[in-house]
């Protein structure tokens, strides 16, 4: 950027609001994939939609690349920076504009913190379902642009699966708006079409999210098992026996090794996998249903069965499980959350091809998932002051993103593809769909300024500098979930 | 307009599409007016069966062509099910007609819409190419999300050739119950106070004619007895007995209160805009009304052009966008935005033109 369109670019805000000094841009360089960093000219603060509006017109017309963030919590570099161009920083559009039981919905700013929009639903007995590990922190505009999942996808869905209306501003400068407070639409689905678009299409400014009644009543259960594959089959049985839990994930062993290290958690001794099932529902239902799963998980051959008794354990259990990624800093100086998909009934395969492929690079994988979804997240361990670690730990994480979509799954089941997974697109889609892809990318963002270098792979992309965990996680300062 | 391609194969079906200059994918016609228009008919109708099913993974695979009931009885045998309750299938609708229509029924109150248990297509573009977008698994996040994109595109931008969805175990039982309303006010407070109630109702309608609210409940037989009971003493009224109640929700999916010549419109709305519309069809003479999933959609029969102009007067000044699905009526009613980026998604997906737009 030149000084002149910088000059431009700061006549467009208020002073104060546009930092552009080294030592102001460091904060920006990097998100939740901490290896990368990529320094912005300049970043940008704006208050209102207007001034939202108005920086991406002037981005247009300058040809100017940016990258809208939020809290920066992408685990896929869905907000890493282009170096020549801008952040916007969204932080600050973070009202809640409209709280209406009576519709059950919610109007927010993409600023709005994930966890906000349940605790101000609270009152009304209203939760907003989608939860990821960093729903304390992460925005609704960054869960928005990247299709975020959380632990209770299979019952509940994704983030598109709860934004019923957007008014966003295009990266031609076009604003629009779709879909509004009813849950159903009349013609395309453009508010599906846009959710999950990792920035490439542009801005959403006010997002229409549904809220759905507190679940009254829950009963979740952890149960811990001599081997991984024991806690498959017990997924396996839930699943035949025609529950719908609300979450069903699984811990390995390592995993807890390093939840039981970070948040003192505590699990069934001598255990290689652990099982968390959870129910929810009016109490009548739950009760019923709870019956079926005792039996259910009773004749999976747990070494333990821990039923949370009251709120306080419950949230004990969310907690050892909720702090996995970032606890597994405890027993490594680095790490690479991975984010694929399998068929659930090949997890169990799959887990063991993993421990052989980690075998083979003299790397150790931790293992935590959604396994009620197949959704791994694998934790890939290494040293980064070891020559050749990195590279080693990168071409496993390739490796089992391959195997995923061997399998008939996914190379990403809620991080997105963002900078990291652009490479391995290629392998679940032709080139034919890939130019697709492109092409009604290019309908949004003919001049391909919105978050360059996501998604697809290759060419638009620069060159990246891979860097290790970022200095503050390996203070423990802070967390990735 | 009597031209009717026919392909057997997901081959032929590109080619039929590559060697045709304009041309609409049809079902089973079982809601005419979203393919009223001047182009060479491509019927589905030899893209039948399903591909992949298995119950384990909570997800199927199936062509465009198959019957929605054939589904339903395959998914049935494994005591799985799809919640929202497609509409039309008595009535032949395939898999591929519902999602280009956009069309969910009183189910998809509680777990929500075909949109949401959409989950990957195959799909033939303008330039013939067989493409497939998003996944096969219950969970994916890896490219745009195309696939919801084509629920409620009217096959504009691209014909559907076969579908993933996810479907959910079936409940062991169901109840329904119907709720004492007198006036159109008291049927929506109930509405949104049981939309936001404890009990996690599965289907919250007002049937045409009626002014109580029909709700439904699913569940283990035990636990909605015990619900049943605490809910009559909120909102007063009575079981609806099972075989009624079962005839009640089909004849709802089916359409079987509206006349055959009228005109039906599904319109988008939310629970704060019931009894405004309410009044407005009322207002219509002969004009009846559906409300389903908490007040998120109606349907609304006419039975002449005229009460259909009297009814699109009324969703301008009230917001609410419709579609007509069937009878002699413009196709969109309501308010319509024409945003640059929708003509700009179309060339991107459809360059030539190939199939009609959704102005056509």
């Amino acid at each position: 950027m030149t000084p002149a369109v910088l000059q431009r670019l700061a006549a467009t805000l208020p002073p104060g609001r546009l930092l552009a000094r080294p030592e102001q841009l460091v904060a920006y360089e990097s998100d939740g994939l901490t290896a990368f960093r990529a320094r912005p000219s300049a970043v940008v603060i704006p208050e209102t939609a207007d001034e939202v509006i108005a920086l991406v017109r002037f981005c247009h017309a300058e040809r100017l690349p940016f990258v809208a963030r939020g809290s920066g919590t992408s685990l896929s570099g869905g907000s890493l920076p282009v170096e020549g161009g801008i952040v916007i920083a969204l932080n600050r559009l973070n009202r809640i504009l409209k709280l209406d039981p009576a519709q059950r919905i919610a109007v927010v700013e993409p600023g709005v913190v994930n966890l906000d929009v349940t605790q101000a639903a609270a009152v009304y007995g209203l939760h907003y379902a989608p939860d990821p590990s960093s729903q304390s922190i992460c925005t609704i505009g960054g869960n928005v642009a990247f299709n975020s999942g959380g632990a209770h996808c299979l019952k509940y869905g994704m983030t598109s699966n709860h934004v019923l209306g957007l008014k966003a501003v295009l990266a031609t400068g076009e604003v629009v708006e779709w879909g509004g407070p009813s849950r159903e639409t009349v013609g395309p689905d453009w508010c599906g079409l846009f959710t999950g678009n990792e920035g490439l299409f542009g801005i959403a400014l006010e997002i229409t999210l549904q809220l759905l009644p507190r679940a009254e009543c829950f009963h979740t259960v952890l149960a811990g098992y001599r081997t991984l594959e024991q806690a498959g089959d017990a997924v396996s049985a839930v699943i035949a026996s025609g529950l719908l839990p609300g979450a069903i994930e699984i811990m390995d062993a390592l995993a807890l090794e390093a939840a039981v290290a970070a948040v003192h958690a505590e699990y069934p001794p001598g255990c290689e996998a652990v099982l968390i099932v959870e129910l929810e529902g009016p109490r009548e239902v739950v009760a019923a249903d709870r019956e079926r799963l005792d039996r259910i998980i009773a004749g999976s051959q747990p070494v333990e069965t821990r039923p949370a008794r009251d709120a306080e354990e419950r949230v004990a259990i969310w907690k050892g499980r909720k702090s996995a990624f970032s606890a597994v800093g405890r027993l490594s100086p680095d790490f690479i959350v991975q984010d694929g998909v399998v068929p659930r009934c090949r997890l169990g395969e799959a887990l063991r091809r993993i421990g052989e492929l980690g075998k083979t690079s003299g790397l150790r994988v931790a293992n935590v998932f959604h396994a009620g979804d197949g959704n791994l997240h694998p934790l890939i361990l290494f040293d980064g002051r070891e020559p050749g670690a990195l590279a080693r730990a990168e071409a496993l994480a390739g490796a089992i993103l391959k195997m995923c979509v061997e399998m008939g799954g996914s190379i990403t089941g809620e991080h997105g593809v963002g900078v990291e997974k652009r490479d391995y697109l290629a392998t679940m889609f032709s080139a034919e769909e890939i130019d697709c892809m492109r092409r009604l990318r290019s309908a949004f963002d003919p001049l391909g300024i919105a978050n360059p270098g996501k998604m697809f792979p290759t060419s638009e992309a620069p060159a990246l500098q891979q860097h290790g965990l970022h200095s503050l996680e390996k203070a423990g300062v802070i967390s990735r979930e | 307009m009597n031209t009717v391609l026919a392909p057997a194969t997901l081959k032929e079906l590109a080619e039929a599409v590559r060697s045709t200059p304009r041309l609409l994918a049809v079902g089973a016609g079982t809601k005419p007016r979203l393919s009223t228009v001047e182009a060479v008919r491509l019927s589905t109708a030899g893209l039948r069966g399903i591909r992949e099913y298995d119950p384990s993974e909570f997800t199927f695979t199936a062509a465009a062509g198959t019957p929605l009931r054939e589904i339903a009885a395959a998914l049935a045998e494994r005591g799985q099910y799809l919640p929202f309750d497609p509409m039309l299938a008595a009535a032949g609708a395939t898999l591929g007609g519902t999602i280009a229509a956009g069309l969910s029924g009183p189910g998809r109150f509680r777990f929500g819409g075909l949109r949401d248990f959409i989950l990957g297509v195959r799909f033939v573009d303008g330039m013939g190419r067989l493409l497939r977008m998003g996944g096969k698994v219950v969970k994916n996040a890896a490219g745009f999300d195309l696939p919801k994109f084509f629920v409620g595109s009217l096959g504009r931008f691209g014909v559907l050739a076969e579908i993933t969805l996810k479907v959910f175990p079936r409940p062991p039982s169901a109840l329904t119950v119907l709720l004492n309303a007198d006036t159109l006010e008291a049927a929506a407070r109930i509405l949104t106070e049981t939309a936001n109630s404890r009990f996690e109702f599965d289907a919250l309608d007002v049937a045409p004619g009626e002014s109580g609210v029909l709700a439904r409940l699913a569940g283990p037989a035990a636990a909605l007895e015990a619900i049943a009971c605490e809910i009559f003493a909120r909102w007063p009224g009575e079981v609806v007995p099972e075989n009624a109640a079962e005839s009640t929700w089909a004849d709802l999916c089916e359409f079987h209160w509206a006349e055959a010549a009228a005109a039906l419109v599904k319109v988008a709305l939310s629970p704060v805009a019931v009894v405004p519309l309410g009044q407005a069809v009322r207002s219509i003479e002969g004009a009846r009304l559906h409300f389903s999933a908490g007040g998120n959609f109606a349907f609304v029969a006419l039975s002449s052009p005229a009460q259909v102009g009297q009814l699109d007067e009324h969703l301008r000044r009230l917001g609410l966008c419709g579609v007509t699905l069937r009878g002699d009526a413009s196709l969109w009613l309501g308010p319509r935005a024409r945003p640059v980026i929708a003509q700009a998604v179309k060339q991107a997906l459809d360059p030539v033109n190939r199939f009609p737009s959704l102005d056509d």
